[in-house]
């Protein structure tokens, strides 16, 4: 008897292979190798790895489809998630390099890890079944959980990769309990059906009253919970700001942009497309979070002493703002969302290299008041980090200007003005605790006496450069990459 | 043989009585057949022909849980592979090459193990 | 005899309480995180139950994919934790508090 095996479609998970047989080569390289020859090659290896997973991404741009046995799907959403992610990665590896040199860290599993967190977060983003999500989850989840604990002498590195992972665990315990009362539901853990007779969850939700919907509601909840955790959502944020405080900068950096919109392709794919019709009954618990984590948020990030444990508030305070999109839950919050994180990305990355550069060998210096007079010391880089202090902020000729727009936008389309006044009055705070940190820099004097931190080098002085020139470039002409989210689609069956 | 869903437990508890039986049994008997001649020599433990120092219990260094974990992992692995095996005959070349490729990848992290000298008896 | 499913279902819902509220009270990073595994075995135990109501093995083949997940965890987990023990000689969570807000 022939066995139906699952036809071999391996564009879909072209980008992660590459990754994952780059990472390999890395591991395996510098292992055989050893630290006898010098290590020029590794950061070559990673972006190369990289650069082809974008590629590779990229090339299956408007193809609908669903590969393996209907696991993944390959829509212009994943596509657009994947080549954001090569990009973070890429930021990252780069500015690793400069991190790890300085602070002589081992740097082939800094690069390994780090390709396959990218690969794990890819994976999410295309995962057309609950549980490719939760095991994409936890291949970007476990290689981040040693990322904050890199530097392994450090106690607060410990710490901070301790709680990441406790809590990081627990999370995914829901998201697992949200993922199996859901298969109790519909009998599939599928999200889109893939035969005449196999049911998925986005045909039983469309089914509409008629079928028994309680626990499909339930599990709903608990695998909101489980992401809420991931995107850094208040009330589940507990982690955040000892975790990105804990963490090597670049490894924050990573962690804020991949993570976030990982995790957030995820959460969007499952509620505005696969439960849009369920969309009354997960709508107050997400009005619920994001009105919480907007206000949480902002509010608590103005009292921080210490600027990553700032830029950690800050970004659940984001979280928030793309909440907001996603709740909107129409095509317009889609695309905005996705242009949100991929913008905020950039943005968080170059102000997590800037307070790389800044901080100095060992990371000794990222209390607020370390940045007293940092622009007469160093003008180039305090420059770099106000243009990212006022994307965050939001304000006008920076792409966290437009991001805010189109996200506040829909949310007005579909009718939430009020969600958008609180939005806005959060970022109101938000911009205080930013104008904090330009105060110090540019209206106080350097301490006497105090040596300024080392320039960074020509990578990660290039990393600052091209993320502040994006920033730039994408609050002036925004034109292409919203286009670029707005074509944007999930994958429609036989469209 | 008894029937039913309990019944198939029965089966098996009679099986463990049988063989804790057999135990039982045949070291009892050779109790009764050999000779019993007690010097202090013969109850000593055997340690290769070394007079054994200290205690039993003793403590090993923490740096070999190490060995637990790649355990864990090898341990782990088995789970893919008996499904596997259990229709490889009908799953033909594909399906092998998936599991070469499987095994091969744990293989590198075993070989990277190696190098970064965490096997290594201390 | 046939159990009905739905005690296998409150068994798998109380295990699952019993690992949440464990692992916010205790304060051991070990016991937290036993706790936590006490909870991915009731996802188990309901994936189990749910395949056998439906009549497939799907749920039975998710157990493997969640059982091989946890051992990563409890293999990255432990690590950190014996970073931490073997730094200060505790893995006492309330010991570990040198980050505060």
């Amino acid at each position: 008897m022939e066995m139906d095996i699952p036809r071999i479609e391996l564009a879909g998970i072209a980008p992660e292979i590459a990754l994952t047989v780059a990472a390999l080569v890395i591991l395996v390289v510098h292992a055989v190798l050893g630290n006898r020859f010098s290590t020029w090659y590794l950061p070559y290896l990673a972006t190369l790895g990289l650069v082809v997973a974008g590629a590779l991404a990229v090339i299956v741009w408007d193809v609908n489809d669903l590969q393996l046995s209907g696991m993944i799907a390959l829509d212009n959403f994943a596509t657009f998630v994947k080549v954001s992610l090569a990009v973070f990665g890429l930021l990252t590896v780069w500015l690793g390099r400069d991190y790890l040199t300085r602070d002589r860290l081992e740097e082939s599993e800094f690069y390994a890890l780090v390709l396959f967190a990218v690969a794990g977060m890819m994976l999410m983003a295309a995962a057309a079944d609950l549980i490719v999500m939760f095991l994409a989850l936890e291949t970007f989840s476990i290689a981040l959980y040693v990322l904050v604990a890199f530097k392994r002498r450090s106690t607060e590195a410990q710490e901070s990769a301790m709680k990441y992972f406790l809590l990081g665990a627990f999370s995914s315990a829901f998201f697992l309990f949200g993922i199996a009362l859901a298969y109790g539901a519909v009998g599939t853990t599928n999200l889109y059906s893939t035969g005449p007779e196999a049911d998925s969850l986005f045909r039983f939700a469309s089914a509409g009253p008629s079928t028994d919907l309680d626990l499909l509601v339930l599990a709903m909840g608990l695998i909101i919970v489980g992401l809420g955790f991931k995107i850094a959502a208040v009330p589940f944020h507990a982690w955040t700001p000892d975790a990105y405080q804990g963490a090597p900068s670049p490894v924050t950096g990573f962690m804020a942009a991949g993570s976030k919109i990982a995790g957030f392709a995820a959460l969007i794919r499952v509620l505005d497309a696969i439960l849009f019709p369920l969309r009354w009954d997960w709508r107050p618990l997400v009005i619920g979070i994001a009105v919480l984590t907007m206000i949480v948020g902002s509010v608590l990030a103005v009292v921080q002493e210490d600027v990553k444990r700032m830029l950690a508030y800050s970004s659940i305070a984001h979280a928030g703002f793309v909440l907001v999109g996603v709740v909107a839950a129409n095509d317009r919050g889609v695309s905005g969302s996705l242009f949100y994180l991929a913008t905020y990305g950039l943005t968080v990355v170059g102000s997590f290299a800037v307070v790389s550069i800044l901080a100095g060998p060992g990371e000794h210096r990222t209390r607020l008041t370390d940045y007293r007079g940092a622009f007469y010391q160093r003008p180039l880089l305090a420059g770099a980090l106000t243009l990212f202090l006022l994307a965050l902020a939001g304000v006008p000729v920076t792409s966290g200007f437009v991001a805010k727009l189109v996200v506040f936008g829909a949310a007005i389309e579909s009718g939430y003005w009020w969600l958008v006044v609180i939005g806005v009055l959060a970022s109101a705070i938000a911009a205080f605790f930013y104008l904090r940190v330009l105060v110090v820099m540019y209206m106080q004097e350097p301490i006497e006496g105090v040596e300024p931190a080392p320039s960074g080098g020509w990578l990660a002085n290039g990393v600052v450069a091209i993320t502040a020139a994006t920033t730039i470039v994408f609050g002036l002409a925004w034109g292409p990459l919203i286009d670029a989210a707005e074509h944007a689609r999930f994958f429609v069956a036989g469209g | 043989m008894p029937k039913g869903y309990f019944g198939q437990y029965v089966t098996i508890g009679i099986f463990g009585l049988v063989g804790l039986a057999l135990v039982v049994v045949t070291l009892q008997l050779a109790r009764l057949v050999r000779p019993n001649v007690p010097s202090p020599e013969k109850y000593t433990t055997y340690e290769s022909g070394i007079d054994p120092i200290g205690q039993g219990w003793v403590h090993t260094n923490v740096r070999y849980y190490i060995y637990a974990l790649l355990f864990v992992i090898f341990d782990v692995e088995a789970i893919f592979l008996f499904p596997w095996a259990i229709v490889f005959e009908r799953l033909g070349t594909q399906a092998f090459i998936e599991m070469i490729i499987f095994i091969g990848i744990l293989a590198l992290a075993l070989l990277y193990a190696i190098r970064k000298k965490v096997l290594e008896w201390l | 005899m046939r159990v009905a499913p739905e005690y296998y279902l409150s068994l798998a819902g109380l295990m699952f309480v019993i690992g949440v509220v464990g692992a916010l009270i205790r304060r051991n990073a070990i016991v937290i995180f036993m706790f936590v595994e006490l909870m991915l075995n009731a996802v188990n135990l309901a994936f189990v139950t749910f395949a056998r109501m439906w009549g497939h093995v799907d749920g039975q083949v998710l157990v493997f994919f969640v059982l091989v997940v946890a051992a990563a965890e409890v293999v990255v987990g432990l690590a950190i934790i014996l970073l931490i023990s073997r730094n200060r000689g505790s893995s006492d969570v309330d010991d570990v508090n040198l980050l505060r807000w």
